[in-house]
């Protein structure tokens, strides 16, 4: 398969050690840039924000589709389960301490991952694809008609996140939200590196390079999936509640097709089965996004139309994937 | 007794315009193995360009189909030539992403080029109005659809079973490398194919573009439906295809019918349903 990435030729060595300097590194490199884009974008945090959620969406699809080999285009079902809980039990319930907003989206996203999961994987191919997209139809009519709970097309409105821990309130410039975030990135990051990497990890990882092997060898394919379609649904859960916490509002959008669609764009411009790919991807996407649509909201479809193309006919391991590639060939070289 | 009639014709003609627009597509896919979701695309290409040639320069309705169709398979030629031919083979993410790509650029030049309003296909005499059969009066642009269906239905029957190029594409669908071991010429017969497989895309495009209308984001919205109509039915299988057009074509004219504020819901879970119970469609065989 041409879809396995350098990330195999790093976490073949030090697998015994259970954190490796790469990590750290990645880490370090995470909060960098997230720190360099505080002081370039002060009055744009909200974007940043928004850059993150969408990223751990985004990580969460690598999850199944770059370390499994399931392809979906129904992902954002995920990411929309968890910011739909995270808002009604804010909305709904009173329910306004981010933490525990956080945590009703993890468990909604689980639960939607594990439903996904058990419909999905029932088929391969085409027909798996064609579930996918059903079942994100399925999701967006429900919250359509289910307004009463999620404000229909109006979007689900009066979410009020109470202060951080109850020290930092969530400002209008979005520093608290922005902050949260980072944190949550950070350590979602650090958890996921270890999950990929672990016995669990290397498991999924050959199920997608030879199913019928694994089978043979006694493991059971089925069950290893639907447990990484949980975490996988936990992270989008995650990256859910954090966009219906640092926005306020939770809209139709966040269930839908183009959703599902965008993510996957994003995932495969950045490398599958490697989680640097997944941020480069995001960060690349949305940044292009925020410069294409606002020169020129009109060819935005065109763009990404094009850009997908060039992808896959020039790039098809992702900007990550190749970046990552030319640095091992020089290595090697060496 | 009224409702269920009209809910019959409605089905039918709706079922027999997805027939015709997504046979194309599940011959190719069965064919070729390309997941292509740019397919509504080209029905959508089709209905512009009826919609240009019969409404803006005054063509007559029989003249405006033949120019979409011809019109769509010269504009496809080029696409498959370049891009097409590289994802043949390839894994099923590259194709999906590939196929999406071609239909957001498409969508995007379609708007650009005719803007995001709707876009109609006048009708002649002929075809408005209804026909009285003694104790019913139905549409006749429903009547219409329904039979153009069933004649591209028994047109492609007799065209896979009974002629030679038929049975080299049944050869080939079965086992291309073996097929060209024994003299098929498969690149021919692929590119015969697709230009069928548009042409009839864009052919269903315009006839079905009363029930289903024409503007840019119609390639993205019908996209799925299409999709579910072959893997519904199953790959390469036009019986198959035939079953999964009317069966869908009922459930969601009836559920629009019956309980219209729940939209598509029924039509989903119904192919939720379906897949679930058959994985490879009604009438899909192993894959080879």
């Amino acid at each position: 398969m041409t879809m396995t990435t350098t990330n195999d030729l790093t976490t073949q060595t030090p697998a015994k050690r259970r954190f490796g300097g790469s990590d750290l590194i990645g880490l370090g490199v995470i909060l960098a840039l997230a720190v360099v884009g505080y002081f370039l974008f002060p009055t744009n945090l909200a974007l940043l924000t928004r850059i993150i959620a969408l990223a751990l969406l985004v990580l969460s699809l690598d999850l199944v589709t770059g370390y499994c080999g399931v392809a979906t285009l129904g992902h954002a079902a995920l990411f929309g389960a968890g910011a739909y809980a995270a808002g009604i039990a804010s909305a709904h319930y009173g329910i306004n301490d981010p933490l525990s907003m956080l945590a009703f989206g993890i468990v909604a996203g689980a639960v939607a991952g594990l439903v996904c999961g058990a419909v999905i994987l029932r088929a391969h191919g085409l027909p798996q694809l064609v579930l996918s997209i059903a079942l994100i139809h399925l999701f967006h009519e429900f919250a359509n008609k289910a307004s009463s709970w999620t404000g229909g097309s109006d979007g689900l409105s009066g979410i009020a996140p109470s202060a951080l821990l109850g020290l930092y309130e969530f400002d209008l410039w979005g520093r608290t939200a922005y902050v949260f975030a980072v944190v949550l990135l950070a350590l979602v990051f650090a958890l996921l590196r270890l999950i990929v990497r672990s016995p669990f990890g290397m498991l999924c990882r050959a199920i997608k390079e030879d199913p019928i092997r694994i089978r043979s060898m006694g493991a059971s394919p089925k069950a290893a999936l639907m447990k990484m379609y949980v975490i996988s649904g936990a992270v989008a859960g995650v990256g859910g509640a954090l966009n219906a916490i640092s926005t306020q509002v939770v809209g139709l959008d966040s269930l839908s097709f183009t959703m599902s669609a965008e993510s996957l764009v994003m995932l495969v411009l950045g490398g599958t089965g490697s989680l640097f790919g997944a941020l480069t991807g995001t960060i690349v996407f949305m940044f292009f996004e925020d410069v294409v649509s606002a020169a020129n909201p009109f060819h935005w479809l065109t763009m990404v139309g094009a850009l997908l193309i060039a992808v896959v006919l020039f790039a098809p391991k992702g900007l990550y994937g190749t970046a990552a590639a030319i640095v091992a060939r020089r290595r090697e070289a060496k | 007794m009224q409702t269920v009639f009209s809910i019959a014709i409605d089905a039918l003609a709706y079922g027999m315009v997805l027939f015709v627009i997504s046979i194309g597509l599940s011959v190719t896919m069965g064919l070729m193995r390309v997941v292509n979701l740019a397919h509504g695309a080209f029905a959508m290409i089709g209905g512009y360009i009826a919609s240009y040639a019969a409404r803006d320069l005054g063509l007559a309705y029989g003249f405006a189909i033949v120019l979409a169709v011809f019109g769509t398979i010269l504009i496809a030629i080029p696409i498959e030539r370049l891009l097409y031919r590289r994802i043949y083979g390839a894994p099923e993410l590259t194709q999906v992403l590939m196929t999406i790509g071609i239909t957001f650029c498409i969508i995007g030049i379609a708007n650009y080029v005719f803007g995001p309003t709707l876009k109609t296909v006048p009708l002649p005499a002929q075809l408005q109005g209804s026909v009285d059969l003694g104790f019913r009066a139905i549409a006749t642009h429903r009547l219409f659809a329904i039979l153009c269906g069933l004649a591209v239905a028994a047109a492609l029957w007799y065209a896979i079973e009974r002629t030679a190029f038929g049975v080299k594409l049944r050869a080939s669908v079965d086992n291309a490398a073996m097929a060209a071991a024994l003299g098929v010429r498969t690149e021919i017969v692929y590119a015969v194919s697709f230009a069928v497989a548009v042409g009839l895309s864009a052919f269903g495009g315009v006839v079905g573009a009363e029930l289903l209308p024409v503007e840019p984001y119609y390639a993205l919205r019908y996209m799925v439906t299409f999709l579910v109509v072959v893997s519904v039915g199953g790959a390469g299988s036009i019986p198959g295809a035939l079953v999964a057009c009317l069966l869908l074509g009922g459930i969601d004219t009836t559920g629009r019918y019956l309980m219209p504020e729940f939209g598509e819901f029924f039509f989903y879970l119904a192919v939720i349903a379906i897949i679930c119970v058959f994985p490879r469609g009604l009438a899909g065989r192993a894959k080879g």
